[in-house]
Parts: C-alpha cells; structure tokens; sequence
C-alpha cells in the first residue's frame, strides 16, 4: 500500500517538555549505540502529542536518536498506526475489518462510517471533527465486531450502537470503552463456564475500562504531564 | 485418539486463573492466586533442570508453529562468548482470530513477567524484551504497571526475587505491522528498522537482537512456564494426547452463541469445546458451514468433518490437512459466503506483506484480484486452476512464512470448496447469457 507523507506539512516540531524527558528516558531501554530501536516509541509519543505524523515530527526525531532522515521515514511509511495525514479533531475511528469482525457484522460499522463520516477512508468529516479507515485485525475477536477509537477499543457493537458512539465523540465526549453489551470482558456471554468461583468486591470493569476510566485519556493529545516513567534499570 | 475425554477441565487446572480479569488484577492478588510464590527455589534448582524440566513437560510453542519449547531454549549457547543473550518475547498478536494474549497481559500480567525471570534465568538472559503490538495500548500500560510492581517489590531487577541473578525486563511496542509476528522481523523492528524479515541461517540463537544470541517465545509460551515449573512436568503432560501436552487458551469467534477465550485441556473434541463454552452452534450443528481452526494460516475445514476433531497440533494437520495454530478457532455458519471470507484473507495478507520478497509481494495481490473474480462468479473457470497453480509457486519461495499463510487459505478454500466456486461462476454465465439474449 502507497503511503506517502501530505502535501500541507507545519514548518516545525518539538515535543512538550514532559514529552521530552519522556522521550529521552525511553533511550535508557537500549544498550549503547543503539538508540534507533527508540524510534516507534517516540514516534508514537510524536504523533499523541500533535494528533498525526508530520515530516518535521519524523525528522526531529531523526536528529534526537542520530539516525539519517531516510531511515526515519522508512520506519514511517513501513508502519500503518502512523497517520501521515491530518485526523478528525475529535477522534480518527479505526474499523477491524478482518475475517471474525467481518463474520459478526464489520462491513455495516464501514457503511455508517462513510454515510456518517466520509465517503472515502482518511479523509475529515465535513466539520473537521471525525475521520475514519479501516484497520486489519486489531486482535479482539471473540468481542467481534469492533473498532478501537483513540486509545481503547470498543467491542461487541451494534449497529446502532456505534452510531450513538459516534455522535458522543462528535459532541466532544468519549464514552466508556470496553463491550457495549454488558459483557464483562471475553468471557462467555450466558454465563461463565469456568473461573466462576469469583469473589464479591472484585473489579467492577475490566482492566483496559478501568484504565480508560482512570486516566481519561481516550482521544486526549498527551502532552506528557500526567504519565511519568520511572527507570527500574540501570545502565545497559 | 486414545484420548479418554469427558471430564472438564477443573478450575485448579487452569493455569489462567484471571483470565477474564473478574479478580484482583494487582501483584497481592497474583500472589494470592499462587504466582510468584517460591520463584527463588525454583531458579535455586539451575539452568539445566528448567530447560530439562520444560522438555519433559512437552509444551509446543503456543504462537503457531508448536515447536517444543525445551528444545528451543536448549539452542541458546551454555557459555557466554561475551555477547548477551535475549529473550524477546513476541506479544505482537496480530494472526486474525487470536485475542488470547492479550488477556494475558492485561488480566493475568504476573504470570508473563514470572515467566520471563524464569526463562530469561534457564538461557542466561539478564535482559528481556516483551513487543506488544501497538494497537494495545491499554494493555500495554496494565503490563507495564505489572512490571513496575514488580520492580518495586524486588521480584526482578538487580537481585531478582533474592536469587543473586540480575534480571532487566523492557517493554517495547510496534506500530501496526503484522509481519512484526515473524520472529526476526520483530527483531529487525525492536532494532529500529523496517519490520523485514531476516534470511536464516543464521538462526536467532546464533545471532538475533543486535547480533547477540535470542530466543523469541510466544506470550502463553512463556506465560505458563512458572506453573508447569511448580507444579511438575507429569502434571502438564498428564492433559492432551501425547505429543500434544498441557492446557490451552482457546480463542473462539465468529456464528457460536457465545463466542469467548476458554481455557481448555489439549485434544478435546470440538463438538465438546462448542458446547459446553460457547453454546453451540448458531442455528445448530446442522448450521455449520466451515471451521477456521488455528487462525487465518492455516486452511479451513468443512463443517462436517469438524464436529468430532481433536483440538490439537497433530490431528488437525495430520486428519484434516489444516493445523492448530494459535488455536483460533473461526466458526462460520451456512449463512456465510465462504469464498468471500476467504478473499478478506487475502486482502489481509496483500495489505500486510512486507514486500521483501516478489513472490509474496506480487503474489498476494495477484491472489487477492483473482479472488475478488472468484467472488464476483465472474472469473473463467481455468482460473481456479491456475490460482491454485500461483499459491504453490508462492508457498515455499519466500524468506518468511508470510507467503506460505497467505497461499494456504486459499488452497483450503479449493480442496473443500470447489463446487461452490464452480457454481457460482456457472450462474453468473447464465445470468449474463440471459441478459445478452435479451438484448
């Protein structure tokens, strides 16, 4: 698949300063010299940061490990979760279309997606607040169909459901991920067939809701303020 | 099938005993459940008794291949020639239809990051890396709070678990890329590359990340040492046929009632599987198209021939042609266009080959159009023949098994459903003729 970096592209990039020591803890998982296994990671924290990939993002990043721009820019256009263009302001909704979200309805969740969205995939709504594509396998199959918005993924979706989903993040809400109906995670939905044994007072949610929940961060930019690293390890 | 089934699997022979995340999910709730409890005694016992304990036990690696997990570690070089050595765990689960590793990370962490110590110990690794795919990055944050926890409390780090052993644990991530799941293209990328997979040999025990030795393991691999190791390799090898030992996270999705991720016994019938966890077949048994039963890779079966199959590495290779894989099961009722959902693989595979090699890289386009034909009922019928023919001249021509994935769905698709493709070409002509008379 062609990926090419967009035609409009900001002059520069930085990251934030929390970012930037972020980034820079990042370097110590490495041995020395070998600084450019940092590259996904902090273009990741890179396109959290400003919402997409820009080529001053991949080439100050570039210049931060020492690697050639080119190298950078491979390892940009290798890799799908990049978004080489501009998303939606209020969320960039991320389709599974593969074989088992298929099967279980994924090609209606692509029909309101473009009646509701935008006819083509990586391109805005007409208000600027939502774009859409869709992603192979994200790895969520037994909650199939499913799409994973921001951070989180949102499962077990109904047609109608995923259009009220919609209209929240429009509105500048993000709703709570997780199964929309009622499942607790994966497993069976009659009933448990193992494990049942569970005591009272345990979690309410599974771990990635009550993550969603604590942190709030769904469709957030991060800025790096409130996620610190704490470097366990000494020098490689 | 000297398998004497029947009896279910107990909960105090699950080793996944979190898996749906319903208890506490902390480092006091691992321990409480049994995880982290004598880790010291059992790195006391040396290098050699884990590896020789693993290989008793039987494990096959549990992301596809099934190769003996034992023998793997026991590549790894005995003496140090001053280069490190790595473990690399690959959590990049990406092969459609597979969701067990991430309840693993997310809901049952402590059993991956005991078992990386303990592995990471028997292969003498002072650093080990985990990649998680990109697109879980709430697991990614529940595994690395598990990290830390674990950090905090001594478990691992400079004097991991008080055993006098230095023990690193990194977690890295990707960005969407299935290849990074061959276990040198995850190292190309952990390294800071294009996610290309490498020639072998040289094989990753001999040089992998960074040119030092590597064994890449599979998350449940790893994720299920710390309990074998405890509770005995007779123990694990006492479930599933021989050859085919120990427990299993099967991933079920697709037209059953209740599609969920079930811990189960190796070798248990499908039938079994179906019924007691997932409520059977929507519509019936009578309803059942084809089976997917090990993720995208590995060939379909007809409905039919699936009820009474074994669920393990050798019957469904050797019975059914198909395999086990990462025990994906994908279920598809009559209402299914089978042809259809095997062009969505190959649309898959098209967007996910690297384009390294050109068999694959020309080739999974080239089957995924045909495929498209195929559907339409517009395709001539030597076309199947000579698709056919394309899958095999990709299968076994490429440096990775990409190619080999991509060519066998569509193989499985002609061997079980030939007539069906056939048929629909022959309405589509007719249909066609009609119009042209009608003009």
């Amino acid at each position: 698949m062609l990926r090419r970096l967009h035609p409009n592209q900001p002059t520069s990039f930085a990251f934030s300063p929390e970012n930037q020591k972020w980034a820079e803890a990042q370097l110590t998982k490495y041995p020395e010299g070998r600084q450019a296994s940092a590259i996904i990671p902090l273009l990741w924290r890179a396109q959290e940061q400003e919402g997409w990939l820009s080529r001053p993002a991949i080439e100050f990043v570039a210049d931060m490990l020492g690697m050639a721009h080119i190298r950078a820019l491979e390892v940009a256009t290798f890799y799908f979760m990049f978004q080489l263009q501009p998303v939606g302001s209020a969320a960039h909704i991320q389709v599974c279309g593969t074989l088992s979200c298929m099967l279980c309805g994924a090609e209606d969740l692509v029909s309101i997606c473009k009646e509701k969205i935008s006819p083509t995939p990586h391109t805005l709504s007409e208000d600027g607040k939502l774009s859409w594509e869709e992603v192979e396998c994200l790895g969520a199959c037994a909650n199939a169909p499913m799409a994973q918005i921001g951070k989180d993924y949102y499962e077990d979706l109904s047609g109608s459901r995923f259009e009220e989903l919609l209209e929240q993040f429009r509105g500048g809400n993000a709703p709570v991920p997780g199964p929309q109906n009622g499942r607790f995670s994966v497993e069976p939905s009659a009933g448990l067939t193992s494990l049942s044994d569970v005591n009272d007072g345990g979690p309410t949610a599974n771990k990635s809701v009550s993550l969603a929940k604590k942190f709030n961060d769904t469709v957030k930019r991060i800025d790096g303020t409130d996620d610190t690293i704490t470097i366990h390890w000494g020098k490689q | 099938m000297e398998r004497i089934a029947d009896v279910m699997l107990k909960d105090q022979d699950r080793i996944f005993t979190n898996i749906y995340g319903m208890q506490d999910r902390s480092l006091s709730g691992a321990k409480s459940r049994g995880h982290w409890s004598n880790t010291r005694e059992i790195l006391k016992k040396g290098r050699d008794w884990i590896v020789d304990e693993m290989k008793a036990s039987g494990l096959r690696g549990r992301g596809g291949a099934g190769f003996p997990t034992g023998l793997k570690w026991s590549f790894m070089p005995k003496e140090s020639d001053g280069r490190p050595a790595y473990l690399v765990v690959n959590a990049d689960e990406s092969e459609p239809g597979t969701c067990k590793d991430r309840e693993i990370m997310r809901h049952d962490p402590h059993s991956l990051v005991e078992g990386c110590l303990i592995a990471s110990f028997a292969m003498n690794a002072h650093v080990c890396y985990i990649y998680i795919r990109g697109e879980y990055i709430r697991e990614r944050e529940a595994l690395q709070a598990a990290i830390d926890e674990a950090y905090e409390a001594g478990l691992i780090g400079k004097n991991a678990s008080k055993s006098g052993w230095k023990f690193d644990l990194f977690l890295h991530h990707g960005a969407g890329a299935y290849i990074c799941g061959e276990e040198t293209a995850l190292l190309e990328s952990l390294e800071g590359k294009k996610g290309m997979p490498r020639m072998k040999p040289p094989f990753p025990a001999g040089a992998g990340l960074y040119g030092c030795p590597t064994t890449v393991n599979n998350v449940e691999s790893i994720a299920v040492v710390p309990t074998i190791l405890r509770r005995g390799a007779d123990w694990f090898s006492s479930f599933g046929r021989e050859n085919n030992a120990g427990t299993k996270l099967f991933a079920i999705s697709g037209h059953v009632n209740h599609p969920c991720i079930i811990e189960e016994e190796m070798s248990i019938s499908f039938e079994e599987l179906i019924d007691k966890h997932c409520g059977g077949i929507r519509g019936g048994w009578k309803n059942l198209k084809a089976v997917i039963p090990g993720g995208s890779s590995v060939p379909c079966v007809r409905g039919e021939n699936m009820k009474d199959a074994l669920m393990d590495f050798d019957y469904l290779r050797g019975e059914l042609g198909s395999g086990l894989g990462t025990a994906a099961v994908i279920v598809m009722d009559q209402s299914t266009d089978i042809i259809k959902a095997i062009w969505r693989l190959s649309k898959f595979y098209k967007h996910e080959s690297c384009g390294q090699c050109t068999p694959c890289r020309e080739g999974t386009g080239w089957m995924m159009r045909v495929m498209e034909r195929l559907v339409n009922g517009t395709a001539d019928p030597a076309e199947i023949d000579m698709l056919l023919d394309v899958t095999k001249q990709v299968e076994g021509h490429t440096i990775c098994a990409l190619g080999d994935a991509a060519a066998w769905p569509i193989q499985g698709l002609i061997r079980n459903f030939r007539d069906e493709i056939e048929d629909r070409i022959k309405d589509q002509r007719s249909v066609q003729n009609i119009a042209v008379a009608a003009q």
